[in-house]
């Protein structure tokens, strides 16, 4: 990624002080960029993740630093996979979301695929175990599950997240806020990159309640439903599409807060 | 050249009677000969725009429906081409546009007689299918290419109200699948079918009605089911149409029972005009050789959902002498590939697609070993997909070397910017030798380790390529340079996660008039540099697709997510969204 900051600089001279922008430890929440003084970002004025970053490198960008060619000077290891960047491999979504339903059945390296989060663990293995039936369901129901639409309050734009890529509620929300960032930056700052999975310890606002934001669902059956409160398998297999919706608007949707709080804190890290 | 043939055939206009010319036209079929007739004298395009048949739009927005209708009267089937190729992967948002309803709307009026729909990464809403049930009353042929927007309901419109339909194709669009009772639509009293492509579809289609289409179906060659039909069933639509020459299973797998089998073989083995076959969901490897009886008549074996193992694929298409196009997994292996070299030497397209495409270590055994066996065993083979995690420069020579024959060649290190893994330099050398080599090339895709000189091979010596696919690669806006002031024949450049900004594209900025469009993400371009084109170019709409909010508040020289730039004579388009602008001539910014 530095090369590109680089490349950047002999194009658009404001931005001489690129040199000093070091990359901290890993790209997930808080851990990002530390921002030199004196940069031209001074709207910003907190430690910004590459997400908050305008210059548009976001999420894309940081496959530059996979695999051999990436610059020797960045500080943190090449994360294990490549699936965090948007649009690569260059695969279509049906082809992907065809060979994800048939390897939940066939495939026994799961784990190893689905970034091996020992947070995943209890649920994935309740994914294999409901595996045949729910492929069995889910084909029938929707040709096309791995990726369903997401759209946050607020935003006339619709995303897409891959849900063949999570094994879990945590993952999936942590990706959303990546995605949309947390609603407590500024509202311009809003990603255009990759699903990335975030490595850090803090849990999901979204699935907490702490958030202004909280994660539902369209079922099956058309109704809105509050994320979390039925197994992973089930979920999958009824799910239509997301939205994240205002905590303010979301009355009746679910149990308290607080009981689900307590259900998801308890995985090891 | 040009004007003596112009005052040839003034002269040849004034004897020949108006009627004669249109009859040597109507042998003029392609587009680029029709074109150029079309140029000759103004009687010649008067006769020509009259007579024009067929018409395709490789971009939607570079022309309007008005001006399509206005100039060409009478036109039977049209081909229009929506967003660009990057949406395939899910770069380009949601709502981008590419809907093709006011095209439909306005041939709805204008061609009565129009026959054919062919649609490519456009949104299709089920108004606009309805739409087209029901202004056409000769209509024949719908394909829906990688499209979106519909559901099942407008098939069921096409399916009650279209006659006189041929052709229904859905390949690879995604269709909000209500239900599968659209297809009891089509009235029992239409028996024109000739090919059918449902693959797409998750929900299950009543399987009597699909029998009994197909046992009126006289005419049926095509018939691509989807997932949910059973293997079992198979063989009650194979017996009713022996006559098929292309045929997609749906899940290739049941409860291992002989009289399925049986059933399966015998209703195979009755299909003796069958060159091709897909489908293969969900492979029982033990239900494959229900298929044996008819390899050596198959021309295209599309295997690319089938997660079988090499052994099986091996002895599959080692029987498969009369292959032409082979799609397959990585499962297939160096080893596999070495069989098909050995066995299949018509080859002419090869796509070898990843099975596990998001880990880095490999979970099969195949690298650039595979692909050079089948270039070396397989003089025909002249365009290549290919997925691999490794690559060396002399493979890629080697390659190139044994065949110079390659119109193209995409190939996908799976790792971005991924060096030779034998000397670890860029992969510039290996490239160059396939630009080099490949003089008919049209078709290339890059990855990983490139430095800008493998675009000042590609500038040079890519002379007849038409299209380009970069990611990842290149240090400096020398690379972009070289190839936008090289490169005759370039018609699409799309660009991801590349180090080119301002320079090279405004240097080279009368190039993007004579392509068809050019797509960056992830670069370096300024919104200052986009305005100066727009300002400069008032024939190309430069779009800044930007989710981040207006670029007007951030400063000019900072860098825009993404970038399309197209030619088109329709102007700036209407429907953009809000995260797409575009810049007039007055460097206004339009939304």
């Amino acid at each position: 990624m530095e090369q590109d900051f680089v490349g950047m600089a002999t194009e658009v001279s404001s931005y001489s002080n690129e040199a000093e922008l070091e990359l901290g430890l890993g790209l997930s929440l808080g851990g990002g960029l530390v921002k030199a003084k004196g940069s031209p970002w001074g709207e910003y004025g907190k430690i910004m993740t590459a997400k908050d970053f305008p210059s548009g490198f976001c999420g894309t960008k940081r496959a530059a630093d996979y695999g051999g060619g990436g610059p020797p000077d960045v500080g943190y290891s090449a994360p294990p996979g490549v699936s965090q960047v948007v649009g690569w491999p260059p695969l279509r979504t049906y082809r992907m979301n065809s060979l994800a339903n048939q390897a939940k059945v066939l495939n026994d390296e799961e784990e190893k695929r689905v970034g091996g989060n020992d947070e995943c663990n209890g649920a994935l293995k309740e994914n294999m175990d409901n595996g045949s039936n729910k492929n069995d369901t889910t084909v029938k129901d929707n040709g096309q599950l791995g990726f369903v639409k997401v759209n946050i309050d607020g935003m006339p734009i619709g995303r897409k997240v891959d849900l063949n890529a999570h094994a879990c509620y945590k993952t999936l929300a942590r990706t959303l806020e990546e995605m949309f960032c947390r609603p407590s930056t500024t509202i311009n700052s809003n990603c255009s990159g990759g699903q990335e999975k975030g490595k850090g310890t803090q849990p999901s606002k979204l699935l907490d309640g702490s958030s202004e934001f909280v994660l539902t669902y369209e079922d099956k059956e058309g109704d809105w439903m509050l994320v979390g409160d039925v197994p992973w398998g089930m979920f999958l297999s009824t799910v239509k599409r997301l939205r994240i919706m205002k905590t303010s608007e979301a009355n009746g949707l679910a149990p308290s807060f607080r009981e689900r709080n307590d259900r998801h804190k308890n995985k090891p890290i | 050249y040009l004007s003596n043939t112009s005052t040839l055939s003034t002269k040849m206009a004034k004897s020949f009677p108006e009627e004669v010319l249109e009859h040597v036209f109507s042998f003029i079929t392609s587009d680029s000969d029709r074109n150029a007739v079309s140029l000759v004298c103004k009687s010649w395009y008067e006769i020509e725009r009259w007579c024009r048949k067929r018409v395709f739009v490789g971009n939607c927005y570079a022309v309007s429906p008005r001006i399509l209708t206005r100039r060409f009267p009478e036109v039977r089937s049209v081909e229009i081409k929506g967003k660009p190729h990057f949406a395939d992967f899910n770069l380009v948002p949601e709502g981008w546009g590419g809907c093709v309803y006011p095209w439909i709307s306005a041939m709805a009026g204008a061609y009565p007689w129009l026959e054919e729909i062919r649609l490519k990464r456009m949104v299709v809403s089920d108004e606009a299918l309805e739409l087209i049930s029901t202004s056409f009353c000769n209509f024949k042929v719908l394909v829906l290419s990688s499209c979106e927007g519909f559901s099942t309901d407008g098939l069921a419109s096409i399916a009650a109200n279209c006659r006189e339909l041929r052709v229904l194709d859905l390949r690879e669009s995604e269709v909000d699948d209500l239900s599968g009772h659209w297809l009891s639509h089509f009235p029992d009293t239409w028996t024109s079918l000739v090919s059918l492509n449902i693959a797409c579809l998750g929900s299950e289609v009543s399987f009597s009605a699909l029998e009994r289409l197909v046992a009126r179906s006289p005419n049926l060659r095509t018939l691509r089911l989807n997932r949910a039909v059973s293997l079992e069933k198979l063989h009650n639509l194979l017996c009713r149409a022996p006559q098929l020459v292309e045929f997609g299973t749906g899940a290739y797998s049941s409860e291992l029972r002989p009289d399925v089998f049986s059933n399966l073989a015998g209703a195979f083995s009755g299909c003796k005009q069958l060159k091709g076959l897909s489908g293969f969901w969900d492979v029982v490897p033990a239900y494959l050789p229900a298929i044996y009886l008819t390899c050596s008549g198959l021309t295209s074996l599309n295997l690319s959902y089938a997660t079988i193992q090499s052994p099986d694929l091996v002895k599959l298409v080692s029987q498969c002498h009369n292959l032409q196009r082979l799609w397959v997994l990585d499962y297939i292996e160096d080893i596999g590939l070495d069989a098909l070299a050995a066995s299949c030497k018509h080859l002419q397209e090869l796509r070898v697609f990843p099975s596990d495409p998001y880990v880095v270590d490999p979970n099969v055994s195949l690298t650039e070993r595979g692909l050079v066996a089948v270039s070396e065993g397989c003089p025909k083979l002249q365009s290549v997909l290919y997925f691999c995690r490794q690559m060396s420069n002399a493979a890629l020579v080697a390659i190139a070397r044994n065949r110079p024959n390659l119109v193209c060649f995409r190939l996908c290190i799976i790792e971005p910017r991924a060096p030779d893994y034998l000397t670890l330099e860029p992969l510039d050398a290996g490239f160059g030798a396939i630009v080099e080599h490949c003089k008919e090339l049209r078709r290339l895709s890059l990855s990983g380790l490139l430095t800008d000189r493998v675009f000042e091979y590609i500038g040079t010596r890519g002379r007849k390529l038409e299209m380009l696919s970069i990611a990842f690669a290149g240090e400096s806006d020398l690379g972009l340079h070289h190839v936008l002031s090289g490169c005759e024949s370039l018609r699409k450049l799309e660009i991801r996660d590349c180090p080119f900004g301002d320079k090279a594209l405004l240097a080279n900025a009368a190039k993007l008039e004579t392509m068809r469009s050019l797509w960056m993400s992830s670069c370096s371009v300024s919104f200052g540099a986009c305005k100066l084109l727009g300002q400069k170019l008032p024939r190309l709409n430069v779009e800044v697709i930007d989710e981040r909010g207006s670029p007007d508040s951030r400063p000019e020289s900072c860098p825009v997510e993404k970038l399309y730039i197209y030619r088109t004579v329709a102007g700036p388009r209407v429907d953009m969204p809000p995260f797409v602008w575009t810049i007039d001539e007055d460097a206004a910014l339009r939304v």
